[in-house]
């Protein structure tokens, strides 16, 4: 890693109340000149219209994965970026997103014509059960402290 | 160009909240149809609240929406204790008005600085902005200013600005101590001259976009708020909180299994424009003095005013809370609670983004047998659309389709629409041919 080169960072979200986008834009509110400098926002649609999937430094991932058009992108972001990290609760470990993995016969009946017309999937799972992640930061939302301690940790190894 | 044909899809909207696109068919020069749609995926709600205990159901339903979390926590709070028969103390209420000054200072700076403002100064993104630049040198530091004063603030009153653990069915699980309030009264008192700024920006802002239409409101009797009140729904009638079941179940849940919400056959529109229009006379003294001419700008059916009302409004609920972190002491006190009991409870809030309701249905055992959500984007839905398709043909034939695309964008982000929240909605659109 260079010195002085940006970091690229790609911001994603897949099924979820995007809480963590919240919890982000609220962090900059004391991070946004320092990350001025040190990140190229290459994709978040939260901050931008012109987005850019090429080649990422590193990728957070909020949400559970609901579809096979999901699970595609997934595997091109992780294609696409050096470190992937799965944010917030629905990315980690499925849940709340994936509730309806848990509903009885009746529940599944009331919602199955919207599932099939969705083409989602039968069981929303969560992130790394489609790729390989490097991090995690649970929690509904992310632990602020939580997501910058990993933020600085991943920085620290990129300017080795 | 009057045989002009062409179909435009705008596949995924940016600087908003959640997933939405816009599908326009044009033929003959004329719109066809604009459909705007969410492509959020469905997490079912509605569904996983059945059999869950009543006490769990505001911190559920939370997890909707992030950005409106906490309005939907107040929402489901007020179906619940209607349900179970509780009078929240005075203080309670107050710290749930305070809770909902946070929010809307928070949601709304976010919207008006990091998705609006690009399209005022013509960048694609708000940290694109010039430091050396004296006036985005000031926004820039502007916004983040309000929007850690509005973070701030919900911390202290409500624990957290996203699903908020403090308010609960009943009461509040803690009360803001001394050195958070004074703290509080700094930080907003300094960043009130920013928040003039904004109001200026949007008073001036150079789009316009005004098509008649109707507007509905939850409007209080005393002071501008998010909470209490009846619903104005602009026609010469305020339904009263007896009558919230009646109007939910006669008049807007019908139309969660349409196309789209209508109030006596015609579209409407909630969220700040529609508060302001119908209830800026109750905005706090401190607020009117201030805003000056731009008060005088209401009523409006300029879309893009929605952006200056929401200005306004942050204005107040810093000029109203100031108020009453000023002189008011706040003391622990229990939360009230009722036994179980077999009842419907209706909750409506005014969400950053317009009216929220919540039904709930209890048994004698506390658990919930079923509910409904509609959300204030699912209200607006038809509006947008005859919006777009009225901004379109106004632009048909001479603009390019990339002109059109970014005039679209603009107009649909002065509506700030929340898609997380919406996935609920739009049952019917899915299934159309």
């Amino acid at each position: 890693m260079i010195q002085d080169k940006k970091l690229k960072i790609g911001w994603f979200s897949f099924s979820c109340c995007e809480d963590n986008t919240v919890v982000f834009t609220e962090l900059m509110n004391d991070h946004w000149q320092e990350w001025k400098k040190l990140f190229d926002f290459r994709h978040v649609r939260v901050l931008k219209s012109n987005n850019v999937l090429d080649d990422l430094d590193i990728a957070f991932i909020e949400g559970a994965i609901a579809s096979d058009e999901h699970a595609a992108r997934l595997k091109e972001i992780r294609v696409k970026s050096k470190k992937l990290v799965a944010i917030g609760a629905c990315a980690v470990v499925g849940m709340p997103a994936a509730q309806r993995n848990y509903f009885n016969e009746k529940q599944k009946q009331e919602i199955e014509f919207l599932v099939a017309r969705f083409q989602a999937l039968p069981k929303v799972l969560k992130v790394s059960d489609v790729v390989k992640t490097d991090a995690e930061v649970g929690g509904c939302p992310m632990d602020p402290a939580k997501f910058l301690e990993m933020v600085n940790k991943l920085v620290a190894e990129f300017k080795k | 160009m009057h045989n002009t044909d062409f179909d435009l899809k705008l596949d995924r909207l940016t600087k908003v909240e959640g997933s939405a696109s816009l599908d326009i068919r044009v033929k003959n020069g004329q719109v066809e149809y604009a459909h705007f749609q969410i492509t959020e995926y469905k997490r079912f709600f509605t569904q996983a609240m059945q059999r869950k205990p009543i006490i769990a159901l505001p911190q559920l339903l939370s997890r909707i929406c992030g950005t409106c979390s906490n309005a939907h926590i107040m929402a489901s709070i007020e179906a619940c204790e209607h349900a179970l028969d509780i009078k929240p103390s005075e203080q309670t209420k107050i710290l749930r008005d305070l809770t909902m000054y946070g929010l809307n200072i928070r949601d709304h700076a976010l919207h008006l600085y990091l998705f609006a403002l690009p399209d005022v100064r013509g960048k694609d993104a708000f940290l694109d902005f010039d430091e050396n630049d004296p006036v985005e040198h000031q926004m820039l530091h502007d916004a983040f200013e309000i929007k850690a004063a509005g973070n701030f603030f919900s911390e202290l009153i409500a624990g957290r600005s996203v699903h908020a653990p403090y308010p609960v069915i009943g009461g509040f699980m803690h009360f803001p101590d001394q050195k958070g309030i004074t703290e509080a009264i700094k930080k907003f008192e300094a960043v009130r001259p920013a928040v003039l700024r904004t109001i200026e920006i949007y008073k001036n802002q150079p789009f316009h976009f005004d098509r008649k239409t109707n507007f509905m409101a939850l409007v209080p009797y005393d002071h501008y708020g998010f909470i209490e009140g009846c619903i104005n729904t602009g026609l010469g009638e305020c339904i009263t909180e007896e009558g919230y079941r009646d109007h939910l179940e006669r008049v807007v849940l019908p139309y969660s299994q349409a196309s789209g919400y209508k109030y006596r056959g015609g579209a409407y529109m909630v969220g700040a424009l529609a508060r302001m229009n119908l209830a800026k006379n109750l905005l706090h003294a401190r607020t009117k003095d201030a805003s000056g001419g731009a008060l005088d700008i209401f009523p409006s059916t300029d879309i893009y005013m929605s952006n200056l009302a929401q200005a306004i409004e942050i204005l107040h609920c810093l000029d109203h809370s100031l108020e009453i972190l000023k002189t008011r002491k706040f003391n622990p006190e229990p939360i009230i609670k009722k036994p179980f009991r077999e009842a419907v409870g209706i909750g409506v809030v005014e969400a950053p983004r317009g009216t929220l309701y919540h039904k709930v249905v209890v048994g004698a055992d506390g658990m919930v047998k079923e509910g409904e959500i509609i959300v204030p984007t699912g209200q607006n839905q038809i509006n947008i659309e005859n919006d777009v398709a009225a901004l379109v043909e106004k632009m048909l034939p001479d603009t390019s389709q990339e002109k059109m695309q970014f005039e679209i964008e603009k107009l649909i982000r002065a509506y700030d629409p929340c898609m997380s929240c919406a996935a609920h909605f739009l049952k019917v659109k899915w299934l159309e041919p």
